[in-house]
């Protein structure tokens, strides 16, 4: 087992403080960085300068293929395969069609938004070199970090601890992988 | 939000260490009082905090009532299994329904089952997408709630079409590709009712569980026995609260709301279809959708509230589950109350105005006929006990609040029985009429859905955070990174 670092673990204590830490080392041109937070903080896409989310390009795939399906779906069961008259109705129309294609559609898309969500955040990921850290635990409990990886162009071991701790980290710590 | 009135002396110089240079002065105006709101979590409670007291629920011991609670549960739920076993068994005869109350307490319990269901769906999704941030708070359990009444309703459709290896298999319900090359009857609301349902309860759980990742990660972090922490760990998906993450997270719950409220509305509008599409007098009416979407939220705020209270009682929650929280459920059940006390009356005015003899006689058998009974006792309940809410004295008062809430459960339970079996009870042809009345199994069938409802729900609590811990937090003033209690020091950044 061979313990490569990966990257600097920034602690901090309020939501202020990471806001300001993560504008910092935005500005300061990271690239391979990430913040920690146990509940999405409002403002800090902007404060990381992460572009929108393409979640809404799954659910609109999925949706488009729930509709698409559901109206051919009963075209081919009710006119095509097995044409029945029942109570002089149309064998087809897309009036008595559309309940059914409608609730498909709102189905696709909510698998579509949840397989693209899963797919953009590379998730499940059970093995993670962060869990390691004892004091990453309280990430989803109440305290905000800021990882910058040692793969980033910019970092460097001693200045970007200096950048951490003028940035009012209450600890850091080096991550290691923990991959054997 | 009254953000600067709400802070006590002390946090702003709990903040003061951060502060690097002095900001300068800034003088802001007290807003007025009648803008200040009473805090969604009271006293002030830390981050910490909120994570112990939620998380604290499923993971210490459970109180001593819980086993025999869950006893009971079970046991009635077993029995309900039973009674299904001996009706499969049997066939439906076991059941009172007969020609012409072809459809009695089965169809009543589905619909009043589907109906509670959907006050989850508006907590959850609708008031997402309107920012009401009091729905933080409830709104875990009440998808919950969602998601097993939506079991409970499921049971009733299939059980009684007798022979169920019918209706599941060979693609009566289902599109299947079976022997007799038939395929489903696409021009019938009862088909669309299945897609609906169906769709309504998958994309519930789906929705329930994108809330509960972040959560789970949580007591994945807490977990001090190794099969909980594999088991939190695997649902959890590796869910690190990355920010990268949650930018896609908060988009995707969005969307998930977005889609849930116009499913909520078109699942009750298509069981109304179920009554409105036919030809039969008393159901077959254009205001069935609306008003059954009305009925649907009335009456699933009254299970929450019957649901909620004893809970917050029970593990000490009151600062998350506030009274303003009981308040404003109390409002909705005034407003939708109202709503189904006014769909009533049009009910009948469009009865006596439409000029069918047949739509007004139904109407007057409703209310003067032999079920009488039934729908004095739906008005009594759904009409009348909701104005109370108008007195914020008794809005307050937990206890009759409770009270109230059992009755609008029990009103709308009437609600949908009179709907159903006063409409067929009188056939057109008065050699055909009859009077429809249970049988002991009918009664036990429904009495034991309410032991699967509450064993799901007791399971629910035992082993899963049974309120959103990462959403109550992100509502509180520490998770704004602008205000003293989120540790601002004053400057814009």
């Amino acid at each position: 087992m061979s313990a490569k670092p990966l990257g600097l673990l920034a602690q901090f204590e309020t939501a202020a403080d990471i806001m300001h830490a993560a504008i910092a080392v935005r500005d300061a041109g990271f690239k391979k960085w990430d913040v920690f937070t146990p509940f999405p903080i409002h403002g800090m896409d902007d404060a990381m300068a992460l572009p929108s989310s393409k979640v809404g390009y799954f659910t609109f795939a999925g949706g488009i293929t729930g509709f698409f399906t559901g109206m051919t779906m009963i075209w081919f069961m009710n006119k095509f395969d097995y044409p029945l008259v029942v109570g002089g109705k149309p064998l087809f129309t897309p009036l008595y069609a559309f309940p059914v294609s409608y609730e498909l559609t709102i189905l696709l898309s909510a698998f579509g938004t949840l397989f693209g969500l899963a797919l953009l955040n590379r998730l499940p990921k059970l093995h993670n070199p962060l869990f390691a850290s004892e004091r990453f635990k309280r990430a989803m409990n109440d305290k905000f970090f800021v990882f910058v990886e040692t793969a980033d162009p910019k970092f460097s071991e001693t200045e970007t601890r200096a950048l951490l701790e003028k940035l009012g980290a209450s600890a850091i710590e080096e991550i290691q992988d923990t991959k054997d | 939000m009254a953000k600067a009135a709400a802070i006590p002396a002390g946090a702003a110089a709990e903040a003061d260490h951060h502060d690097h240079h002095a900001p300068p002065q800034l003088k802001v105006a007290e807003p007025p009082k009648e803008l200040e709101r009473e805090p969604l979590v009271l006293n002030n409670r830390s981050l910490t905090w909120i994570t112990d007291a939620i998380a604290g629920v499923c993971e210490k011991p459970m109180p001593k009532w819980w086993w025999p609670a869950f006893i009971i549960s079970a046991g009635t739920m077993g029995m309900m299994f039973s009674l299904i076993a001996y009706l499969i068994s049997t066939g439906v005869g076991v059941w009172g329904l007969n020609q012409p109350a072809d459809w009695a307490w089965d169809i009543t319990n589905f619909v009043f089952w589907i109906g509670i269901g959907h006050a989850g769906t508006l907590i959850s999704a609708v008031l997402c997408l309107l920012r009401q941030k009091w729905r933080t708070s409830i709104n875990r359990a009440a998808e919950a709630m969602t998601i097993f009444a939506v079991a409970c309703a499921g049971i009733f459709p299939v059980v009684h079409t007798g022979r169920v290896w019918f209706a599941l298999f060979p693609g009566y319900l289902i599109p299947f590709p079976n022997a007799n090359g038939i395929w489903p009857q696409f021009r019938s609301p009862l088909l669309w009712d299945v897609f609906a349902v169906s769709t309504y309860g998958t994309v519930s759980l789906l929705f329930w569980y994108t809330g509960l990742i972040p959560d789970l990660a949580t007591l994945r972090d807490r977990a001090t026995h190794k099969v909980r922490r594999f088991l939190y760990g695997l649902f959890s998906l590796g869910w690190t609260g990355s920010n990268r993450h949650w930018s896609n997270y908060e988009k995707a719950y969005l969307i998930l709301a977005g889609l849930s409220t116009p499913l909520v509305l078109s699942v009750h509008s298509i069981v109304s279809f179920d009554f409105a599409v036919s030809q039969v007098p008393g159901w077959h009416t254009t205001i069935f959708p609306p008003y059954f979407v009305a009925g649907a939220i009335f009456s699933g705020f009254g299970m929450v509230l019957t649901l909620m209270i004893p809970m917050r009682a029970l593990f000490n929650l009151h600062d998350i589950i506030t009274t303003r929280h009981i308040e404003l459920m109390c409002k909705v059940l005034l407003a939708t109350g109202s709503i189904v006390g006014y769909a009533y009356g049009m009910e009948f005015f469009i009865a006596w105005y439409g000029g069918s003899p047949y739509e007004l006689y139904a109407f007057k058998n409703r209310a003067f006929g032999p079920y009488w009974w039934s729908y004095w006792s739906m008005i009594t309940c759904n009409v009348i006990s909701p104005h109370f809410f108008w007195f914020k004295k008794l809005r307050t008062n937990v206890v009759f609040v409770w009270i109230v809430s059992c009755f609008v459960n029990v009103g709308m339970w009437f609600e949908r029985f009179v709907i159903i079996v006063t409409s067929l009870h009188r056939d057109y042809l008065p050699s055909s009429w009859g009077y429809f009345t249970p049988t002991w199994v009918d009664v036990f069938t429904f009495v034991g859905s309410f032991g699967l409802f509450m064993t799901l729900f007791l399971l629910f609590i035992r082993f899963l955070p049974a309120i959103s811990i990462t959403e109550v937090k992100a509502v509180t003033p520490q998770a704004d990174p602008h205000h003293p209690l989120g540790g601002a020091n004053g400057h814009h950044h």
